[in-house]
């Protein structure tokens, strides 16, 4: 039996990239061996079918909209009994722009002793692929056939408004700066919250060995900047857009066929102008 | 031990929390907690109380605080949380969870009327459509039953035989609201009733699983199987955690069922809390007439004890069932499951619907609808006896 976090032959799709996220925060947890809570995700299928587990560490199915409230208690009970194993909460989109969002925000709001990762595929996915409020504007799903009509959810300054410790995002196309927020995270104490944009080959009708490269092409373009908050008001930049047109990455996905890349562009720079406010 | 005078709520929160310090040499306790009328004095009492290893969770929802609790009971800890009404319906994804989990939680359901339309008065309706969620229920008739009942609860929850979690009710407003003499016992002799919780299934980083993940058909239906399978052992765990009960606080508490003149009643009335209490008073009265009539108080309603039903009613030549509760397109819930139980015995068995919404059932209608039953010659649809606040 394997002692990864994450086994090898689980059952997650070729260029999933919630498995590089949870083989990182294996990497940077290796020590302290976390409980993980998952919502009904692709990340709970990940797990296969019992009495097998693709998990190295004891793993708690919740209810979709529950992630925040079992990791609660599952936290509250390891701090009672003086354990230093921490509590990550690994959720989809759905699980948390979506239907847990009042759970997340509760728990946050308590700030409770927790990580909460979400791996955001702008879809659900496990369903095969309707549209969230994490799925961009002019995105393609079963549900938006004609292209999604209301831009994506801000859900990092919803977070950062909750005045929590730490919120980022992560790109599986930079490591370094993956498991330095990883590492961050884990010496904290309180609601932790990292976003990571994860690419979601089916869903976004990309190719799955592009994986790696649409999130790099996402984070070049500003698409998807990477920045820090610290206790809600602390902006800090990592990256910065270097002029890589963001049609490269909407080019390789069909979910974006329809997209006028115009308003892609204008969204980015509207974007930018509020996070260089914010880190002013 | 203490004897009060306190609301049934007051009681609850005193019996949760006793039991919660109860653990505090092993994983401690653990609860979430979000108020709605009538419980809301219960989850106010925990977050007042102070414990050694606990801690006492204020969330945002009760689909939460079932959340918190289900966290915390599979990390180890003795888990509960109080609810009513909406706030159970708004519950319910997490009380399955629960119940499907094996965990030995404890839930204080203090009975309301579902809405809208709005109405904080008592009827059964709320807790009685969890009634197939894998949790065992007790309806409780008196503020001793009720601490007693929530002592035991935890004692049979967490038994290994069993390892389902528990439903204790009480009427809302009714019990909740009233007060009452009630022996509270000390911390002494809770701890001396109460083993240490041991939840078998909980996260442990010696042996990582993964709980709640895919299961085929044939897992699943082994799951439901063994989860029935242990509701048939509850009629023994329970009588142990009475005998016990007796030896360590002095006292026998009221098991699945409670018989008053049974023996030889020809005419038998059938009902479930407080009602139950208006009921024997009626019984009793009527008995001083040399009328032969008795009463059944289910208080366990799963597993439903249709044994000790069969066993009671055997004799009576007609029976009532009054059914604070109502199951559209059927008729009252208690009346159903007495009518699966008894099928095949030409009894006479009537149901008679009351109380709704929180109407008075005064000892006036129970006696209307016991000369109603006496002079039936066959029974109806279920009957509405409608009734005054």
């Amino acid at each position: 039996m394997s002692s990864a976090l994450l086994r090898e032959g689980n059952t997650n799709c070729g260029g999933c990239g919630m498995s590089i996220g949870l083989r990182w925060l294996d990497e940077v947890f290796a020590e302290q061996r976390p409980y993980l809570v998952i919502p009904a995700a692709c990340a709970i299928v990940t797990a296969g079918a019992f009495p097998t587990s693709s998990y190295g560490v004891p793993a708690l199915a919740s209810t979709f909209a529950s992630a925040p409230a079992y990791a609660t208690g599952v936290s509250a009970v390891a701090e009672l009994n003086g354990e230093q194993h921490p509590t990550v909460c690994w959720a989809g989109d759905g699980g948390t722009y979506d239907i847990g969002m009042a759970t997340l925000s509760a728990a946050a709001e308590r700030n409770e002793d927790m990580l909460y990762v979400c791996y955001d595929n702008e879809i659900y996915g496990n369903t095969g692929g309707q549209r969230s409020s994490a799925t961009p504007a002019g995105a393609v799903t079963s549900t938006t056939p004609g292209g999604k009509l209301e831009a994506k959810k801000d859900i990092l300054a919803i977070m950062a408004a909750h005045r929590i410790p730490y919120a980022a995002t992560l790109s599986i196309a930079h490591r370094h700066d993956f498991l330095r927020k990883l590492t961050i995270a884990r010496e904290m104490r309180g609601f932790r919250f990292l976003l990571m944009l994860s690419p979601c080959p089916t869903g976004w009708k990309a190719s799955s060995d592009e994986s790696v490269s649409l999130i790099e092409l996402a984070v070049r373009s500003g698409l998807f900047p990477l920045y820090e908050v610290f206790n809600g008001t602390d902006y800090v930049i990592n990256a910065r857009p270097d002029g890589t047109d963001v049609a490269e990455y909407l080019v390789h996905q069909r979910r974006y066929n329809a997209v006028e890349v115009g308003t892609v562009r204008e969204r980015i720079a509207a974007q930018w102008q509020y996070l260089d406010r914010m880190a002013r | 031990m203490s004897r009060i005078l306190a609301t049934g709520n007051y009681a609850a929160g005193q019996a949760l929390a006793l039991a919660g310090e109860a653990n505090r040499n092993a994983r401690g306790c653990c609860a979430g907690a979000y108020p709605i009328t009538p419980q809301t004095e219960i989850i106010e009492y925990l977050r007042g109380a102070v414990f050694t290893k606990g801690r006492i969770v204020p969330v945002e929802s009760e689909h939460s605080a079932m959340g918190v609790c289900i966290g915390a009971s599979m990390s180890g800890a003795r888990a509960f949380t109080a609810s009513s009404s909406n706030g159970l319906a708004y519950m319910t994804e997490n009380i399955f969870a629960a119940g499907y989990y094996r965990l030995p939680i404890v839930l204080i359901a203090v009975n309301r009327t579902l809405g809208p339309p709005w109405n904080i008065w008592v009827d059964q309706g709320d807790s009685l459509a969890l009634r197939d969620a894998a949790w065992l229920q007790f309806y409780c008739s008196t503020h001793q039953d009720l601490v007693d009942t929530i002592l035991m609860a935890f004692r049979v929850a967490e038994d290994p035989r069993i390892l389902l979690p528990v439903m204790v009710a009480m009427d809302g407003f009714v019990s909740s609201h009233t007060q009452m003499v009630v022996d509270v016992p000390s911390q002494e002799l809770v701890d001396q009733y109460l083993p240490l919780c041991n939840v078998p299934q909980r996260l442990d980083h010696s042996r990582p699983a993964t709980m709640g993940g895919l299961t085929w058909p044939r897992e699943t239906e082994r799951h439901r199987r063994d989860i029935q399978e242990a509701m048939e052992r509850v009629p023994l765990v329970l009588e142990e955690a009475r005998e016990e009960f007796y030896a360590v606080f002095g006292r026998r508490p009221d098991g699945a069922v409670a018989a008053e003149h049974t023996g030889d009643a020809e005419t038998l009335l059938i009902a479930s809390s407080t009602m139950a209490e208006t009921a024997r008073d009626v019984v009793r009265r009527r008995r001083t007439r040399e009328e032969k009539i008795g009463l059944l108080r289910i208080k366990q309603f799963r597993p439903f004890p249709r044994a000790e039903v069969q066993q009671i009613v055997r004799g009576a030549k007609r029976i009532g069932v009054l059914d604070r509760n109502h199951s559209p397109g059927s008729g009252g819930i208690f009346w159903g499951e007495v009518a699966a139980t008894l099928q095949g015995s030409g009894v006479l068995l009537q149901d008679y619907i009351t109380g709704i919404g929180g109407g008075d059932v005064t000892p006036d209608v129970i006696e209307n609808i016991i000369d109603d039953l006496n002079g039936r010659t066959a029974s109806s649809e279920p009957l509405w006896q409608e009734v005054a606040v």
